[in-house]
Protein backbone atom coordinates (compact mmCIF):
# COMPACT_ATOMS: atom_id res chain seq x y z
CA UNK A 1 0.00 0.00 0.00
CA UNK A 2 1.41 3.38 -1.02
CA UNK A 3 0.34 5.96 1.62
CA UNK A 4 0.68 9.77 1.39
CA UNK A 5 3.94 10.12 2.37
CA UNK A 6 6.72 8.64 -0.22
CA UNK A 7 8.60 5.41 0.31
CA UNK A 8 6.61 4.67 3.62
CA UNK A 9 3.82 2.59 4.54
CA UNK A 10 1.41 3.69 7.49
CA UNK A 11 -0.50 0.60 9.09
CA UNK A 12 -2.04 -0.44 12.05
CA UNK A 13 -0.30 -3.88 12.88
CA UNK A 14 -0.25 -6.01 15.86
CA UNK A 15 2.42 -6.54 18.62
CA UNK A 16 3.47 -10.56 17.76
CA UNK A 17 6.02 -10.88 20.70
CA UNK A 18 8.28 -8.16 23.77
CA UNK A 19 11.67 -9.59 24.93
CA UNK A 20 13.29 -8.32 27.79
CA UNK A 21 16.82 -7.52 26.61
CA UNK A 22 18.75 -6.38 29.84
CA UNK A 23 16.98 -2.58 30.17
CA UNK A 24 15.38 -2.76 27.12
CA UNK A 25 12.32 -4.60 24.97
CA UNK A 26 12.52 -5.63 22.01
CA UNK A 27 9.00 -5.26 20.42
CA UNK A 28 8.15 -7.28 17.29
CA UNK A 29 5.40 -6.39 15.52
CA UNK A 30 3.49 -8.14 12.20
CA UNK A 31 5.27 -6.18 9.56
CA UNK A 32 2.06 -6.20 7.17
CA UNK A 33 2.83 -4.74 4.58
CA UNK A 34 5.35 -2.12 5.60
CA UNK A 35 9.35 -2.81 4.02
CA UNK A 36 11.71 -2.87 6.05
CA UNK A 37 14.04 -0.91 4.18
CA UNK A 38 17.65 0.00 4.28
CA UNK A 39 19.55 -0.46 7.85
CA UNK A 40 19.35 3.06 9.36
CA UNK A 41 15.98 4.21 8.61
CA UNK A 42 13.62 4.73 11.05
CA UNK A 43 10.00 4.24 11.88
CA UNK A 44 7.02 5.86 13.22
CA UNK A 45 5.96 4.23 16.08
CA UNK A 46 2.36 5.54 17.86
CA UNK A 47 2.58 4.61 21.65
CA UNK A 48 -1.84 4.15 21.83
CA UNK A 49 -3.32 6.79 23.94
CA UNK A 50 -0.34 9.44 23.21
CA UNK A 51 -0.38 12.55 20.88
CA UNK A 52 2.81 12.02 19.19
CA UNK A 53 4.52 8.51 17.73
CA UNK A 54 8.19 7.92 18.28
CA UNK A 55 11.19 7.50 15.97
CA UNK A 56 12.59 3.67 16.17
CA UNK A 57 15.48 2.76 14.10
CA UNK A 58 14.78 -1.14 12.94
CA UNK A 59 16.67 -3.70 15.16
CA UNK A 60 16.33 -6.97 13.06
CA UNK A 61 13.34 -7.50 10.02
CA UNK A 62 12.98 -11.17 9.96
CA UNK A 63 10.14 -13.46 8.12
CA UNK A 64 6.78 -11.35 7.95
CA UNK A 65 8.08 -9.17 11.41
CA UNK A 66 9.63 -6.03 12.29
CA UNK A 67 11.78 -5.92 15.68
CA UNK A 68 12.41 -2.50 17.37
CA UNK A 69 14.75 -2.19 20.32
CA UNK A 70 13.03 0.18 23.06
CA UNK A 71 14.84 1.66 25.49
CA UNK A 72 11.82 2.70 28.04
CA UNK A 73 13.11 6.36 28.95
CA UNK A 74 10.21 8.29 28.99
CA UNK A 75 6.10 7.81 29.20
CA UNK A 76 5.62 7.16 25.54
CA UNK A 77 8.29 4.71 25.28
CA UNK A 78 7.26 3.06 28.36
CA UNK A 79 3.66 2.70 26.63
CA UNK A 80 6.09 0.83 23.37
CA UNK A 81 7.48 -1.42 26.40
CA UNK A 82 4.73 -2.44 27.87
CA UNK A 83 2.36 -3.37 24.80
CA UNK A 84 0.99 -7.12 24.97
CA UNK A 85 1.02 -10.01 22.22
CA UNK A 86 -2.23 -8.51 20.15
CA UNK A 87 -2.32 -5.38 21.14
CA UNK A 88 -2.27 -2.41 18.31
CA UNK A 89 -0.06 0.33 17.09
CA UNK A 90 0.02 2.56 14.13
CA UNK A 91 3.44 2.09 12.36
CA UNK A 92 4.61 4.48 9.26
CA UNK A 93 8.17 3.62 7.48
CA UNK A 94 10.68 3.30 6.28
CA UNK A 95 11.78 7.11 6.99
CA UNK A 96 14.64 9.01 6.05
CA UNK A 97 18.31 8.05 5.19
CA UNK A 98 19.96 4.83 6.12
CA UNK A 99 23.59 3.45 6.35
CA UNK A 100 25.69 3.38 3.33
CA UNK A 101 26.19 -0.13 3.07
CA UNK A 102 28.61 -0.22 -0.35
CA UNK A 103 31.24 0.63 1.89
CA UNK A 104 34.67 -1.74 1.23
CA UNK A 105 35.72 -2.34 5.26
CA UNK A 106 32.75 -1.75 7.39
CA UNK A 107 33.02 -1.03 11.28
CA UNK A 108 30.05 -1.27 13.72
CA UNK A 109 30.41 1.47 16.45
CA UNK A 110 27.82 1.72 19.04
CA UNK A 111 26.84 3.35 22.17
CA UNK A 112 24.40 2.38 24.31
CA UNK A 113 20.69 2.02 22.93
CA UNK A 114 22.52 3.33 19.76
CA UNK A 115 23.12 -1.12 18.99
CA UNK A 116 19.73 -0.85 17.77
CA UNK A 117 20.40 -0.56 14.09
CA UNK A 118 23.37 -2.87 14.27
CA UNK A 119 21.36 -6.34 14.46
CA UNK A 120 19.99 -5.19 10.90
CA UNK A 121 23.36 -3.88 9.61
CA UNK A 122 24.61 -6.64 10.96
CA UNK A 123 21.76 -9.14 9.16
CA UNK A 124 22.52 -7.42 5.74
CA UNK A 125 26.68 -7.18 5.97
CA UNK A 126 26.84 -10.90 7.41
CA UNK A 127 29.24 -10.70 10.16
CA UNK A 128 30.55 -7.02 10.28
CA UNK A 129 33.26 -6.25 13.01
CA UNK A 130 31.61 -4.54 15.93
CA UNK A 131 32.59 -2.47 18.87
CA UNK A 132 29.55 -1.67 21.69
CA UNK A 133 30.22 -0.13 24.35
CA UNK A 134 27.52 -0.03 27.68
CA UNK A 135 27.22 1.36 31.13
CA UNK A 136 27.15 -1.52 33.08
CA UNK A 137 26.88 -5.40 32.30
CA UNK A 138 22.88 -5.00 32.69
CA UNK A 139 22.66 -3.12 29.59
CA UNK A 140 25.36 -4.96 27.54
CA UNK A 141 23.28 -7.88 27.60
CA UNK A 142 21.72 -6.50 24.22
CA UNK A 143 25.11 -6.79 22.67
CA UNK A 144 23.88 -10.47 21.90
CA UNK A 145 22.03 -8.73 19.51
CA UNK A 146 25.02 -8.42 17.11
CA UNK A 147 26.74 -11.54 16.76
CA UNK A 148 30.97 -11.57 17.46
CA UNK A 149 30.41 -7.96 18.67
CA UNK A 150 33.54 -6.64 21.09
CA UNK A 151 31.80 -5.14 24.05
CA UNK A 152 33.47 -2.45 26.62
CA UNK A 153 31.92 -0.93 29.62
CA UNK A 154 31.76 2.36 31.30
CA UNK A 155 34.20 3.69 31.99
CA UNK A 156 35.76 2.09 28.92
CA UNK A 157 35.11 4.32 25.38
CA UNK A 158 34.52 2.73 22.26
CA UNK A 159 36.97 5.04 20.81
CA UNK A 160 39.69 3.21 22.61
CA UNK A 161 38.92 0.01 20.80
CA UNK A 162 39.02 1.76 17.14
CA UNK A 163 42.84 0.80 15.03
CA UNK A 164 44.46 3.07 13.26
CA UNK A 165 43.10 3.32 10.64
CA UNK A 166 39.20 3.32 11.35
CA UNK A 167 38.08 1.83 8.43
CA UNK A 168 34.17 2.44 7.12
CA UNK A 169 33.07 3.55 10.57
CA UNK A 170 29.13 3.00 10.88
CA UNK A 171 28.43 4.84 14.62
CA UNK A 172 25.49 5.29 16.48
CA UNK A 173 25.06 6.57 20.00
CA UNK A 174 25.24 9.42 22.36
CA UNK A 175 26.09 12.45 20.99
CA UNK A 176 29.51 12.83 22.67
CA UNK A 177 30.88 9.34 21.22
CA UNK A 178 29.70 9.95 17.56
CA UNK A 179 31.75 12.96 17.85
CA UNK A 180 34.69 11.24 19.22
CA UNK A 181 34.57 9.02 16.89
CA UNK A 182 33.64 12.35 14.00
CA UNK A 183 37.53 12.82 15.25
CA UNK A 184 38.89 10.09 14.74
CA UNK A 185 37.25 8.98 11.48
CA UNK A 186 36.08 11.63 8.84
CA UNK A 187 34.53 8.77 6.62
CA UNK A 188 32.15 7.61 9.20
CA UNK A 189 28.55 7.65 8.89
CA UNK A 190 27.07 8.70 11.92
CA UNK A 191 23.19 8.01 12.84
CA UNK A 192 22.05 10.69 14.99
CA UNK A 193 18.72 10.91 17.24
CA UNK A 194 16.44 13.68 18.10
CA UNK A 195 13.17 14.39 19.32
CA UNK A 196 10.80 14.00 16.51
CA UNK A 197 7.19 14.97 16.10
CA UNK A 198 6.05 13.57 12.52
CA UNK A 199 8.99 12.08 11.49
CA UNK A 200 7.94 13.04 7.12
CA UNK A 201 9.18 16.55 7.34
CA UNK A 202 6.53 18.64 8.78
CA UNK A 203 7.10 19.85 12.24
CA UNK A 204 10.32 21.19 12.25
CA UNK A 205 10.96 19.88 15.75
CA UNK A 206 14.19 17.70 14.66
CA UNK A 207 16.74 20.12 13.75
CA UNK A 208 20.33 19.02 14.26
CA UNK A 209 23.24 21.27 13.45
CA UNK A 210 24.73 20.03 9.73
CA UNK A 211 26.87 22.00 8.01
CA UNK A 212 26.55 25.06 10.41
CA UNK A 213 22.77 25.08 9.56
CA UNK A 214 19.96 23.71 11.58
CA UNK A 215 18.49 21.08 9.53
CA UNK A 216 15.50 18.18 9.77
CA UNK A 217 17.20 15.26 10.61
CA UNK A 218 14.67 13.59 9.59
CA UNK A 219 15.21 14.35 5.86
CA UNK A 220 18.48 15.28 5.95
CA UNK A 221 19.30 12.15 8.12
CA UNK A 222 19.35 10.79 10.43
CA UNK A 223 22.33 8.95 8.76
CA UNK A 224 24.86 11.72 8.33
CA UNK A 225 28.41 12.02 6.72
CA UNK A 226 31.07 12.85 9.60
CA UNK A 227 32.72 15.36 7.17
CA UNK B 1 -20.76 24.60 -0.97
CA UNK B 2 -18.89 22.18 1.65
CA UNK B 3 -16.54 22.29 4.60
CA UNK B 4 -12.78 22.98 3.35
CA UNK B 5 -10.16 21.13 4.84
CA UNK B 6 -6.42 22.68 5.26
CA UNK B 7 -3.31 22.58 7.30
CA UNK B 8 -2.51 24.19 10.18
CA UNK B 9 0.65 26.96 9.07
CA UNK B 10 3.77 25.33 10.29
CA UNK B 11 2.21 21.86 10.17
CA UNK B 12 2.83 20.30 6.99
CA UNK B 13 5.39 21.19 4.11
CA UNK B 14 4.40 20.39 0.57
CA UNK B 15 7.23 20.02 -0.75
CA UNK B 16 8.21 17.21 0.97
CA UNK B 17 5.09 15.49 1.26
CA UNK B 18 2.73 16.54 -1.89
CA UNK B 19 1.19 13.64 -0.56
CA UNK B 20 -0.59 14.94 1.99
CA UNK B 21 -0.90 18.23 1.23
CA UNK B 22 -3.01 16.67 -2.25
CA UNK B 23 -5.84 15.74 0.34
CA UNK B 24 -6.41 18.82 1.86
CA UNK B 25 -8.25 21.48 -0.28
CA UNK B 26 -5.85 24.71 0.07
CA UNK B 27 -2.22 24.34 1.18
CA UNK B 28 -1.35 27.41 3.93
CA UNK B 29 2.32 27.44 3.91
CA UNK B 30 4.75 27.90 7.07
CA UNK B 31 5.29 31.33 8.32
CA UNK B 32 6.98 34.20 5.39
CA UNK B 33 8.93 36.61 7.14
CA UNK B 34 10.64 39.60 5.85
CA UNK B 35 14.54 37.79 5.99
CA UNK B 36 15.59 34.12 6.09
CA UNK B 37 15.11 33.00 9.84
CA UNK B 38 17.01 29.56 10.88
CA UNK B 39 14.63 29.57 14.01
CA UNK B 40 15.04 28.85 17.53
CA UNK B 41 17.57 26.29 18.72
CA UNK B 42 16.81 22.04 19.94
CA UNK B 43 15.35 21.33 21.68
CA UNK B 44 11.88 22.52 19.56
CA UNK B 45 9.14 19.95 20.80
CA UNK B 46 7.96 18.21 23.86
CA UNK B 47 5.19 15.63 24.30
CA UNK B 48 2.29 16.89 27.42
CA UNK B 49 -0.15 14.56 28.82
CA UNK B 50 -2.65 16.18 26.48
CA UNK B 51 -0.52 17.78 23.84
CA UNK B 52 2.25 18.94 22.68
CA UNK B 53 4.80 22.03 22.40
CA UNK B 54 6.53 23.73 19.88
CA UNK B 55 9.06 26.33 19.94
CA UNK B 56 10.63 26.48 16.23
CA UNK B 57 10.77 30.19 15.98
CA UNK B 58 9.66 30.76 12.31
CA UNK B 59 12.14 28.83 10.88
CA UNK B 60 12.15 29.49 6.46
CA UNK B 61 13.71 31.06 4.10
CA UNK B 62 12.32 34.86 3.68
CA UNK B 63 9.96 36.45 1.26
CA UNK B 64 12.31 36.58 -1.80
CA UNK B 65 13.57 32.85 -1.58
CA UNK B 66 9.38 31.97 -1.36
CA UNK B 67 8.53 34.32 -4.67
CA UNK B 68 11.46 32.68 -6.62
CA UNK B 69 11.64 29.13 -5.08
CA UNK B 70 8.92 27.90 -2.79
CA UNK B 71 5.81 29.00 -4.45
CA UNK B 72 6.48 28.35 -8.00
CA UNK B 73 7.20 25.01 -6.73
CA UNK B 74 3.81 25.18 -4.54
CA UNK B 75 1.93 26.17 -7.75
CA UNK B 76 3.34 23.35 -9.87
CA UNK B 77 2.14 21.02 -7.45
CA UNK B 78 -1.59 22.69 -8.46
CA UNK B 79 -1.89 23.03 -4.74
CA UNK B 80 -4.49 26.03 -3.72
CA UNK B 81 -2.05 28.10 -1.52
CA UNK B 82 -2.57 30.43 1.57
CA UNK B 83 0.17 32.01 2.65
CA UNK B 84 0.86 33.33 6.23
CA UNK B 85 3.09 35.93 6.84
CA UNK B 86 4.88 36.87 9.90
CA UNK B 87 7.14 39.82 10.76
CA UNK B 88 8.02 42.30 14.00
CA UNK B 89 6.23 44.94 13.04
CA UNK B 90 3.05 46.29 10.77
CA UNK B 91 5.54 47.06 7.94
CA UNK B 92 6.93 44.02 7.99
CA UNK B 93 4.12 42.36 7.52
CA UNK B 94 2.66 45.30 4.99
CA UNK B 95 5.73 44.61 2.73
CA UNK B 96 5.30 41.49 2.57
CA UNK B 97 1.65 41.61 1.45
CA UNK B 98 2.36 44.03 -1.39
CA UNK B 99 4.90 41.75 -2.93
CA UNK B 100 2.57 38.56 -2.39
CA UNK B 101 -0.74 41.17 -4.17
CA UNK B 102 0.13 40.19 -7.81
CA UNK B 103 0.64 36.76 -7.80
CA UNK B 104 -2.22 35.03 -9.10
CA UNK B 105 -0.67 31.54 -7.35
CA UNK B 106 -1.90 33.13 -3.66
CA UNK B 107 -5.55 32.58 -3.11
CA UNK B 108 -5.29 34.13 1.21
CA UNK B 109 -3.50 35.92 2.99
CA UNK B 110 -2.89 34.84 6.83
CA UNK B 111 -1.55 37.33 9.12
CA UNK B 112 -0.03 35.29 11.80
CA UNK B 113 -0.18 38.08 14.48
CA UNK B 114 0.34 35.55 17.43
CA UNK B 115 3.16 33.39 16.98
CA UNK B 116 4.03 32.60 20.45
CA UNK B 117 7.40 32.24 20.04
CA UNK B 118 9.09 35.74 18.74
CA UNK B 119 8.93 38.79 19.76
CA UNK B 120 5.76 40.34 19.46
CA UNK B 121 5.34 43.52 16.78
CA UNK B 122 4.62 46.96 18.71
CA UNK B 123 1.05 47.76 17.02
CA UNK B 124 -1.84 46.26 17.56
CA UNK B 125 -3.22 43.24 15.68
CA UNK B 126 -5.77 46.04 14.07
CA UNK B 127 -3.21 48.16 13.01
CA UNK B 128 -0.75 45.54 11.40
CA UNK B 129 -4.42 44.53 9.38
CA UNK B 130 -5.17 48.22 8.20
CA UNK B 131 -1.65 48.17 7.16
CA UNK B 132 -1.64 44.99 5.17
CA UNK B 133 -5.12 45.74 3.89
CA UNK B 134 -3.70 48.78 2.48
CA UNK B 135 -1.16 46.84 1.01
CA UNK B 136 -3.07 44.27 -1.04
CA UNK B 137 -6.31 43.32 -2.34
CA UNK B 138 -6.04 39.61 -1.56
CA UNK B 139 -8.33 37.89 0.98
CA UNK B 140 -6.54 38.61 4.37
CA UNK B 141 -7.28 36.67 7.17
CA UNK B 142 -6.10 37.63 10.68
CA UNK B 143 -4.86 34.47 13.09
CA UNK B 144 -5.55 35.46 16.60
CA UNK B 145 -4.41 34.49 19.92
CA UNK B 146 -6.68 32.53 22.28
CA UNK B 147 -4.87 34.01 25.37
CA UNK B 148 -7.11 37.87 25.74
CA UNK B 149 -9.64 38.08 27.66
CA UNK B 150 -11.96 39.10 25.17
CA UNK B 151 -11.58 37.54 21.58
CA UNK B 152 -14.71 38.85 20.63
CA UNK B 153 -13.59 42.35 20.69
CA UNK B 154 -10.44 41.31 19.11
CA UNK B 155 -12.39 39.75 16.66
CA UNK B 156 -14.74 43.15 15.76
CA UNK B 157 -11.48 45.55 15.72
CA UNK B 158 -9.20 43.32 12.99
CA UNK B 159 -12.81 43.22 11.06
CA UNK B 160 -13.08 46.52 10.91
CA UNK B 161 -9.71 47.32 10.14
CA UNK B 162 -10.18 45.14 6.75
CA UNK B 163 -9.26 41.51 7.73
CA UNK B 164 -12.01 39.48 5.25
CA UNK B 165 -11.85 36.47 7.44
CA UNK B 166 -10.32 34.65 10.82
CA UNK B 167 -8.01 31.79 11.64
CA UNK B 168 -8.92 30.57 15.49
CA UNK B 169 -6.63 29.81 17.47
CA UNK B 170 -2.76 29.88 17.39
CA UNK B 171 -1.58 27.88 19.70
CA UNK B 172 -1.06 29.09 23.23
CA UNK B 173 1.92 29.44 25.81
CA UNK B 174 2.55 26.65 27.54
CA UNK B 175 5.72 25.12 29.38
CA UNK B 176 7.14 21.22 30.18
CA UNK B 177 9.62 19.90 32.33
CA UNK B 178 12.04 17.38 32.72
CA UNK B 179 11.03 14.98 35.55
CA UNK B 180 13.95 14.98 37.15
CA UNK B 181 16.31 17.72 36.54
CA UNK B 182 12.89 20.34 36.84
CA UNK B 183 14.33 22.39 33.93
CA UNK B 184 12.50 23.56 31.28
CA UNK B 185 12.56 20.95 28.40
CA UNK B 186 12.37 23.24 25.46
CA UNK B 187 15.40 25.13 24.56
CA UNK B 188 13.65 28.70 24.85
CA UNK B 189 11.83 27.43 28.11
CA UNK B 190 8.54 27.58 26.60
CA UNK B 191 6.40 26.94 23.49
CA UNK B 192 3.53 27.19 21.54
CA UNK B 193 0.37 24.26 23.41
CA UNK B 194 -1.53 22.16 20.51
CA UNK B 195 -3.21 19.19 19.86
CA UNK B 196 -6.30 17.70 21.96
CA UNK B 197 -6.30 19.94 24.95
CA UNK B 198 -6.57 22.79 22.96
CA UNK B 199 -9.89 21.87 21.54
CA UNK B 200 -12.17 23.51 24.07
CA UNK B 201 -10.62 26.74 24.16
CA UNK B 202 -11.04 26.56 20.37
CA UNK B 203 -14.27 25.95 20.67
CA UNK B 204 -14.91 28.70 23.14
CA UNK B 205 -13.27 31.11 20.81
CA UNK B 206 -15.05 30.25 17.44
CA UNK B 207 -17.86 31.05 18.80
CA UNK B 208 -17.40 34.53 20.51
CA UNK B 209 -16.27 35.52 17.27
CA UNK B 210 -19.03 34.48 15.31
CA UNK B 211 -21.12 35.78 17.33
CA UNK B 212 -19.32 39.30 17.61
CA UNK B 213 -18.63 38.99 13.72
CA UNK B 214 -19.85 38.07 10.32
CA UNK B 215 -16.83 36.57 8.11
CA UNK B 216 -15.77 33.26 6.99
CA UNK B 217 -13.51 31.42 9.95
CA UNK B 218 -10.87 28.92 10.08
CA UNK B 219 -10.96 26.86 12.88
CA UNK B 220 -8.04 24.88 14.34
CA UNK B 221 -7.36 23.42 17.81
CA UNK B 222 -7.26 20.03 18.79
CA UNK B 223 -9.00 18.42 15.86
CA UNK B 224 -8.49 14.41 15.84
CA UNK B 225 -11.50 13.27 14.26
CA UNK B 226 -15.02 13.88 12.20
CA UNK B 227 -16.66 14.69 15.52
CA UNK B 228 -14.07 17.30 16.27
CA UNK B 229 -14.41 19.32 13.07
CA UNK B 230 -18.23 19.05 13.64
CA UNK B 231 -18.22 20.50 16.58
CA UNK B 232 -15.97 23.11 15.35
CA UNK B 233 -18.39 24.30 12.59
CA UNK B 234 -21.13 24.20 14.95
CA UNK B 235 -19.46 26.73 16.87
CA UNK B 236 -19.27 29.20 14.17
CA UNK B 237 -16.14 27.91 11.69
CA UNK B 238 -16.56 27.86 7.74
CA UNK B 239 -13.23 26.06 7.04
CA UNK B 240 -11.41 23.85 9.46
CA UNK B 241 -7.90 23.14 9.97
CA UNK B 242 -5.67 20.17 10.93
CA UNK B 243 -2.56 20.82 13.15
CA UNK B 244 -0.98 18.12 15.81
CA UNK B 245 -2.85 15.46 14.06
CA UNK B 246 -0.78 15.58 10.36
CA UNK B 247 1.88 14.79 12.68
CA UNK B 248 0.57 11.54 13.97
CA UNK B 249 -1.49 10.97 10.80
CA UNK B 250 -0.51 11.56 7.50
CA UNK B 251 -3.78 10.16 5.90
CA UNK B 252 -6.07 12.64 8.77
CA UNK B 253 -7.26 15.23 5.70
CA UNK B 254 -9.01 12.08 4.04
CA UNK B 255 -10.13 10.41 7.38
CA UNK B 256 -11.35 13.52 8.96
CA UNK B 257 -13.51 14.52 5.54
CA UNK B 258 -15.08 11.13 5.46
CA UNK B 259 -15.77 10.86 9.20
CA UNK B 260 -17.26 14.98 9.16
CA UNK B 261 -19.53 13.67 5.96
CA UNK B 262 -20.57 10.32 8.21
CA UNK B 263 -20.97 12.37 11.44
CA UNK B 264 -23.34 15.39 9.89
CA UNK B 265 -24.94 13.16 7.77
CA UNK B 266 -26.02 11.33 10.80
CA UNK B 267 -27.03 14.58 12.54
CA UNK B 268 -29.18 15.76 9.49
CA UNK B 269 -27.01 17.99 8.02
CA UNK B 270 -25.81 16.50 3.77
CA UNK B 271 -23.94 19.27 3.87
CA UNK B 272 -21.55 20.27 7.30
CA UNK B 273 -21.52 23.47 6.51
CA UNK B 274 -25.39 23.64 7.47
CA UNK B 275 -24.58 22.94 10.95
CA UNK B 276 -22.75 26.20 11.23
CA UNK B 277 -23.18 28.07 14.20
CA UNK B 278 -26.09 26.00 15.69
CA UNK B 279 -24.04 25.65 19.10
CA UNK B 280 -24.59 29.52 19.02
CA UNK B 281 -28.11 29.91 18.84
CA UNK B 282 -31.25 29.20 21.67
Amino acid sequence: MIGPVAGATGEVVRVTGTEAIGPYTLLRVAAGTIEPGVPGQFFMLHPPGHVLPRPMSLCLAEAGELCFLIDPIGPGTRTLCDLSVGESLHVLGPLGNGFDLTVLRPLIVGGGIGVAPFPFVAQVLGRPPAILGFRSAHHAEAAALVPGAEVVLDPVLVTSLLPEDPMDVLACGPEPMLEAVRQRAPRAQLAWEAPMGCGYGACYGCVVEVDGRLQRLCVAGPVLRAA
Amino acid sequence: MTVALVNGSGCLDALIAPGVAAQLDAFVTKTITPEPREGNPPVRIAETEAGMLNSIGLQGPGIAVFLSDTLPALAALGLRVWVSVGGFSAPDYAGICERLDGRPDVEVIELNLSCPNVEEAPESSAQIVAACRASTTKPLYAKLSPATSDIGESARAVVAAGADGLTLVNTIRGMALDPLSLKPKLARGFGGYSGPALKPVALACVSACARAVDVPIVGLGGVRSGQDALELVAAGASVVSLGTVLFADPTAPERIRRELRHESTARGYPDPLAARGVANSG
